[in-house]
């Protein structure tokens, strides 16, 4: 009879892991919902600066992480930058207003996005870049 | 006799509801949230509409400051409180508000003061709107979970 290894075990058993990085306190209590909502855990960062400092101060380690582009004190793109500098492997997913050009989004992209979104952020748009992350 | 009660309210609510999808006031983004909403956080709809009323009125007021200023040329931030209000009417699903903004939004990268004047009256006029009927929907939904013997924190 086949059984599962360990490592499939815990993969079922781990929660999603995701920190959500922005300054608006409405999109943080919405996404929070949303990540909770398909069974996830998260953390929070007011802004870029919050996002690096929980690395550097070490032992977090996320599934994925929800950028928003614009924000005080250190902007996404500057963060995902300094993530990837860092050598931060987590999903990178920007989230990106409808303010946004083509040139800003693809600048954001090139920092070290795995992907991006426009908000307004639903689980819809979320679920398929999760079921990646399963599937990896 | 309770259950008639219940039965009501929630067809006063629901009509609300409709008349405002219908007028454009809301959109599918506002279902979004009321489908976040469960037991764990039975007044998340509630919570997030009130954050997003005192966020949008910290900006109304400071755009309304930025543009009663007889010296006033900040077009630049202007634009930047229009698009947290964008954004943020976006993701509650205001959907008469965001519009009203992104033409606002655009008086102002034209540095039309008149322009951003109007936009301004415009967009204070669907807010108050919004407000208004935001409240009679929370004030339905408490007498609906008063008469259906339920009790939550508001």
């Amino acid at each position: 009879m086949a059984t599962k290894s360990m490592g499939d075990i815990e993969k079922i058993k781990k929660k999603l892991n995701v920190l959500i990085v922005d300054d608006d306190p409405l999109n943080l209590i919405i996404h929070e919902k949303i990540i909770k909502a398909i069974g996830g855990i998260s953390q929070t960062a007011n802004n870029g600066e919050e996002a690096v400092l929980i690395h550097r101060d070490g032992g977090s380690s996320f599934d994925l992480i929800l950028m928003d582009k614009e924000m005080p004190e250190r902007d996404g793109v500057s963060t995902t930058k300094k993530l990837r500098e860092m050598e931060v492997k987590s999903m990178i997913v920007g989230v990106t207003s409808l303010a946004d050009n083509e040139e800003e989004r693809r600048a954001f992209m090139e920092a070290g996005l795995n992907h991006c979104l426009a908000k307004p952020l639903t689980k819809d748009k979320i679920i398929p870049l999760i079921n990646q992350l399963m599937d990896a | 006799m309770l259950g008639l009660g219940v039965d009501r309210l929630q067809a006063d609510i629901n009509r609300l509801l409709t008349s405002l999808f219908h007028q454009g006031v809301l959109d599918e983004q506002f279902l979004q949230l009321q489908q976040l909403q469960d037991e764990t956080s039975p007044t998340f709809v509630y919570d997030v509409i009130n954050i997003y009323f005192d966020e949008s009125e910290k900006l109304l007021r400071s755009l309304r400051l930025l543009l009663m200023d007889r010296e006033f040329s900040d077009y630049k931030k202007i634009g930047l409180h229009l698009n947290q209000l964008v954004g943020s009417s976006s993701s509650i699903g205001a959907r008469r508000v965001r519009n009203v903004c992104v033409a606002f939004r655009s008086a102002s990268e034209l540095n039309n003061r008149p322009g951003c004047l109007r936009g301004l009256e415009v967009v204070e006029h669907e807010y108050n709107y919004l407000k208004n009927m935001m409240h009679e929907l929370f004030q339905l939904e408490q007498q609906r979970l008063l008469a259906a013997g339920v009790r939550y924190p508001m």
